[in-house]
C-alpha cells in the first residue's frame, strides 16, 4: 500500500516539471527561499534549546556548525542546480568549437570565461587538453581554460557566497579569471609548443564540431538534478568535516592567534601560504570553511585567498596527470606562472585592504 | 551488445559500468563491457569529456554518469 502511494506520488511530482517546467522552477525557487529565510531563526532556537552556554567555547562552536552547515548546503544545492542547467548549454565540444582557430588575446578572455560555465571534471583534463589542441585552439588559450575551469567552479563560489558574502565571491571570481587570462597569455607568449609530449604533437588535426542535440527545458531541469546528485552527493561529507573543524577553530583558538602567522605584518606569509597550498589537494568544499575560521582569528584576507587559490588551482596529483601530455619544463612553467599570479593577488590584497 | 566505457578517472567510469551491467542483468540483455582508459583511444572516438559510452562502435553518451532511463533506452534498442 505504502509502495503504491509512493509510486503515485513520484509520478505526480514528475508530471509538473515535464508539463509546466517554468511553473515548476518558480515553485522550486519559492520553496527554497522560504526554507532559507527560516534557517537563521531555526538555528538560533536550536542552540538556545541545547544545554550549552552560547557564550561558552562549545556553544560558539556548535552554533557555527548548526548555522553554517545547513546554510552552506542549501546555497550549494541551489547554485549547483542552476549551474547544472547552465552547463547543459555549454558542452566541452561546443566550447572547443567556439575557441578553435582564434588568435591569442581576446580568446584567452573567452576561454577563461567559458571555463566557468563548461562542465569540467579533473579526470577529463587530459582528453580535453589534447582535444582542444587537436582542433587548433592555441596552447595559451587552452591553458586559460584549464586554469579557470577548476579554480572558478560553482562549489567554490557557492561556499564563498555562503560564508563570506557576495562581495568576496565576486572578487574571487574576478581574480581567478584574471589569473587564468594572464597566465594563459604568458604561456602562449613563451612559445612552449615544443614541450608538449611528442605523441600529442603527432595527433591528427580534427575539425571542431559543436555537436550535441538541442535540449528541452525539462531535460535541462533533469541535468540540474543530475549535477546536484553528483556534486552535492560527493562533496557534502567534506563540507561537514570542514565546517566542524572551522567550528572547533571558532570555539577554541584564541582571538588574534592567526594574526602573527597569517597577518598582514608578516611579509613571508603569502609565499608560505602558496608554498604550502600548491602541493595540497583538497576541493573547495573542505578548505573554505577552515579558511573562514582562520580569517575570523586574524589572518589577512590576501594571505587566505592566496592559500585557497593555490590549494584549488594547483595540486601534485594534477601535475602527475598532466605529465602524460606535457614535458617537465612546461609543467614547471605552468606551475610557476600560476603561482606567481596567485602571489601577486595575495600581496595586492594585503596592501589594499 | 558490445559496450565500451571511455575514461580514466575518479570513479564515475566504474559507476557507469556497474550501472550498465546491473540494468542489463535486470533486463536479461547479454552485454560485454570493457573499460577504455588510454587517452589516445578515448580521443580516437572523438570524445573529450569522460565518462563516454560507446555501443557497437557508436558514441551514445559523453561527459558524466548516464541516467537510468538513458541506459534502459540503449539496452532496449
Amino acid at each position: 500500500m505504502t509502495e503504491l502511494t509512493a509510486s503515485l506520488l513520484r509520478q505526480r511530482s514528475l508530471r509538473l516539471p515535464r508539463q509546466y517546467p517554468r511553473v515548476f522552477l518558480l515553485v522550486l525557487a519559492l520553496a527554497w527561499w522560504v526554507l532559507y529565510a527560516a534557517l537563521m531563526p531555526a538555528s538560533e532556537a536550536l542552540v538556545a534549546a541545547l544545554p550549552v552556554q552560547r557564550a561558552s567555547r562549545l556553544g560558539g562552536a556548535v552554533q557555527f556548525f548548526l548555522y553554517d552547515a545547513p546554510n552552506v548546503l542549501l546555497l550549494l544545492t541551489a547554485v549547483v542546480f542552476v549551474m547544472g542547467m547552465v552547463n547543459s548549454y555549454f558542452t566541452p565540444e561546443r566550447t572547443r568549437a567556439l575557441l578553435a582557430g582564434r588568435t591569442e588575446g581576446a580568446a584567452n578572455v573567452m576561454a577563461a570565461s567559458l571555463g566557468v560555465v563548461t562542465p569540467f571534471c579533473s579526470c577529463s583534463a587530459v582528453p580535453l587538453f589534447v582535444g582542444f589542441l587537436q582542433a587548433g585552439v592555441p596552447l595559451g588559450v587552452t591553458f586559460s581554460f584549464l586554469i579557470s575551469a577548476p579554480m572558478v567552479n560553482e562549489v567554490a563560489l557557492a561556499l564563498l557566497f555562503g560564508m563570506f558574502g557576495w562581495r568576496i565571491a565576486l572578487l574571487y571570481m574576478g581574480l581567478g579569471l584574471t589569473i587564468a587570462v594572464a597566465a594563459g597569455w604568458v604561456i602562449g607568449r613563451l612559445r612552449m609548443e615544443r614541450y608538449l609530449e611528442d605523441w600529442v604533437r603527432e595527433m591528427p588535426r580534427v575539425q571542431a564540431i559543436p555537436g550535441g542535440a538541442k535540449l528541452t527545458l525539462p531535460e535541462r531541469i533533469d541535468a540540474g538534478w543530475d549535477s546536484v546528485r553528483e556534486i552535492v552527493g560527493k562533496v557534502w561529507p567534506y563540507i561537514m568535516v570542514g565546517i566542524a573543524l572551522g567550528g572547533a577553530i571558532h570555539g577554541w583558538v584564541p582571538e588574534d592567534f592567526m594574526a602573527s602567522i597569517m597577518g598582514k605584518a608578516a611579509w613571508w606569509s603569502v609565499p608560505l601560504a602558496v608554498l604550502i597550498g600548491v602541493p595540497m589537494y583538497s576541493n573547495a568544499a573542505g578548505v573554505i570553511p577552515i579558511v573562514q575560521a582562520l580569517l575570523a582569528k586574524g589572518a589577512a584576507l590576501g594571505t587566505v585567498l592566496a592559500f585557497m587559490m593555490s590549494v584549488i588551482a594547483l595540486s601534485l596529483p594534477e601535475m602527475i596527470i598532466l605529465r602524460k601530455v606535457l614535458k617537465l619544463r612546461l609543467i614547471v612553467t605552468f606551475t610557476a606562472v600560476v603561482a606567481a599570479g596567485i602571489l601577486i593577488v595575495g600581496y595586492v590584497f594585503n596592501a589594499v585592504l | 551488445m558490445d559496450i565500451k566505457v571511455l575514461g580514466n578517472c575518479c570513479g564515475n567510469c566504474d559507476t557507469t559500468i556497474a550501472l550498465i551491467e546491473q540494468i542489463a542483468k535486470a533486463k536479461g540483455v547479454a552485454v560485454t563491457t570493457q573499460k577504455v582508459t588510454d587517452v589516445r583511444d578515448i580521443l580516437s572516438y572523438g570524445v573529450m569529456s569522460t565518462p563516454g559510452v560507446v555501443i557497437d562502435g557508436k558514441v551514445v553518451h559523453t561527459g558524466g554518469v548516464p541516467g537510468h532511463d538513458k541506459i534502459e533506452q540503449w539496452l532496449s534498442a
